[in-house]
């Protein structure tokens, strides 16, 4: 089975995004970029796929990663590589697009590559919109299966249990089917050195946005980014009785 | 204009979040109707038509509706899209789950958990982890919006709107297997108005709910935890609060032994008070707190008991 995992460059999960004074969006200079960790938990489960751990032997035969993002994603691409993916392709944009856009541009990528499955995080930490995977399975007309906490692959199903409201819910799509990652799929591996070599050697693709033929217009303009009010320190209190007296103050107990 | 407003609901009675999406549908003016999509679901569409303001409840039901499949949902909504401006659900799992898939069927770019309706195309939304805010404009003709219930008040019952059957969708790629639902007694995390929330100082399931259980049970709360409790086994997925888990914003929110990272803050920092308990006087979550108690919760939470009476 040949597995599809689109990967997004963000800011690292551990740095604190500053809205620019300019009030046009956040500021990404000098900031350190990362994989979106969802995006990370999708490779590290396409790659356990190909090894066949937690997984029936070589339930994955081929792991295509793709990025949209401007040329440094790239290294996004490398750490995918370097993580036990086959190979890359990068679509050069240096906007960044938006999720009707990716998912037009990802089911171009899909027709030509030909995957069972697109495994995909099931949020990028910048837009936080949560929406490419619902929208490219919609595009494909596939079966979808979001947050997924466990994957199982057989008898053209995929088998997944998700994240939902009150608990859990397992469901089974017939392949070929998009499935986004939820954070206790699996806990992301970190490439050894020899893999990170290997890796170099390892092929990506260069395209263009205007290659898929896809319109890619945007349909949301952003007027202003600003920063939510803040809120601000209280007090300390020295124990419990003075905390319930204060709570029955505010009229919260 | 009319808007259209997938209710959630749970099968008897539509969830406060749908009548807060309600709220969120009125700013952007025009017609409401409600849709209740599930199987036994018509008590749930007797509940919406008491919301004020609503033009009609549409019930639609199937087998798959019955466990809201994202697939099933999108067949519902699509031949019922042409009379609506706009569609909103509430930014629950849900609603996640089966918004952009309508929005992709429709060829418009969806709105995600938004926090503020400007005008009826012009929304506010939190990005990277809530951290900023952005105010979007769109220009699709038709809007798929997901709507941040803890953002908006809930519209006030008083109506008496018809309820019309439709014809439910199914997913014929997608097969229902299974579902483990949390039990509790407790109110829901979005429901309640007093959470108590545990992180991973607490250390283990077991001390978990020996010390979350019992002052949940005492405050009527609802239990919440951080996203580093849950993935330690401390506590099931459900009770996630945080950017990626469940945002609330009750009336008093009372985090125990959690640090404050900032994709917790995300989840929980529009609570009207909050209270930390944490025996490290430098952890961020002291910088949101109305009150913090520096001490070790395996002290502070017995006294705390023993105050409330």
């Amino acid at each position: 089975m040949k597995v599809l995992v689109p990967v997004k460059r963000v800011i690292d999960s551990n740095v604190k995004a500053r809205v620019k004074a300019d009030q046009s969006g956040v500021d990404l200079a000098n900031v350190k970029m990362s994989m979106n960790p969802f995006c990370e938990i999708a490779v590290e489960e396409a790659v356990r796929m190909k090894e066949g751990k937690g997984h029936a032997a070589e339930t994955a035969s081929e792991i295509v990663v793709v990025s949209i993002g401007p040329a440094q994603a790239q290294e996004t691409i490398r750490t995918a590589l370097a993580m036990g993916a086959d190979r890359g392709i990068l679509i050069q944009s240096d906007t960044d697009l938006e999720p009707l856009a990716v998912a037009k541009l990802l089911k171009a990528v899909v027709e030509e590559e030909k995957p069972e499955l697109v495994l995909m995080g099931k949020q990028s930490i910048d837009g936080d919109n949560n929406a490419v995977g619902q929208m490219l399975a919609a595009l494909l007309d596939w079966p979808q299966a979001t947050f997924a906490a466990k994957i199982e692959i057989g008898d053209g199903k995929a088998t997944v249990t998700r994240e939902v409201d009150g608990g859990v819910q397992t469901v089974a799509v017939q392949l070929p089917a998009v499935v986004t990652t939820d954070l206790r799929l699996n806990t992301p591996r970190y490439a050894s050195l020899p893999n990170i070599m290997k890796a170099k050697k390892k092929e990506i693709a260069t395209k263009a946005v205007a290659d898929y033929g896809v319109d890619v217009t945007p349909r949301l303009t952003v007027q202003k980014v600003t920063e939510p009010p803040k809120r601000q320190a209280g007090e300390k209190v020295a124990d419990a009785a003075e905390l319930v007296a204060k709570l029955k103050s505010k009229g919260v107990l | 204009m009319a808007v259209l407003v997938i209710a959630d609901h749970d099968g008897q009675s539509v969830r406060d979040t749908t009548a807060k999406t309600v709220t969120a549908a009125q700013k952007l003016g025009g017609d409401i109707d409600i849709l209740v999509v599930g199987q036994g679901a018509q008590a749930a569409a007797d509940s919406a038509a008491k919301i004020s303001g609503v033009r009609k409840v549409l019930l639609a039901e199937s087998a798959e509706l019955g466990k809201t499949l994202a697939e099933a949902v999108e067949a519902t909504v699509l031949p019922l899209a042409d009379g609506y401006d706009a569609i909103l659900t509430p930014a629950n799992m849900d609603g996640k789950n089966f918004a952009p898939r309508i929005a992709a069927k429709l060829d418009v770019s969806p709105i995600s958990d938004i926090v503020e309706v400007i005008s009826a195309d012009t929304f506010v939304r939190p990005i990277y982890a809530g951290n900023a805010l952005e105010t979007i404009k769109s220009s699709d003709a038709k809007k798929v919006i997901t709507v941040r219930p803890t953002a908006f008040d809930a519209a006030a019952d008083g109506g008496s709107a018809s309820v019309e059957n439709v014809s439910g969708g199914e997913a014929p790629k997608t097969d229902f297997v299974s579902e483990e639902m949390v039990k509790s007694d407790r109110p829901e995390l979005g429901a309640a108005k007093i959470i108590v929330s545990g992180g991973r100082a607490l250390g283990s399931a077991e001390e978990f709910h020996a010390v979350m259980d019992p002052l949940a049970d005492r405050l009527g709360a609802a239990v919440g935890a951080s996203r580093a409790a849950v993935d330690a086994g401390y506590a099931p997925n459900d009770y996630q609060v945080g950017q990626t888990g469940k945002v609330v914003a009750p009336e008093l929110y009372i985090a125990i032994g959690i640090s404050g990272a900032i994709q917790h803050l995300a989840g929980m920092k529009d609570s009207k008070v909050i209270v930390a308990i944490n025996k490290d006087a430098d952890a961020p979550i002291f910088q949101v707190a109305d009150y913090g108690i520096v001490g070790d919760y395996k002290t502070v939470v017995p006294e705390l008991m023993t105050a409330l009476g």
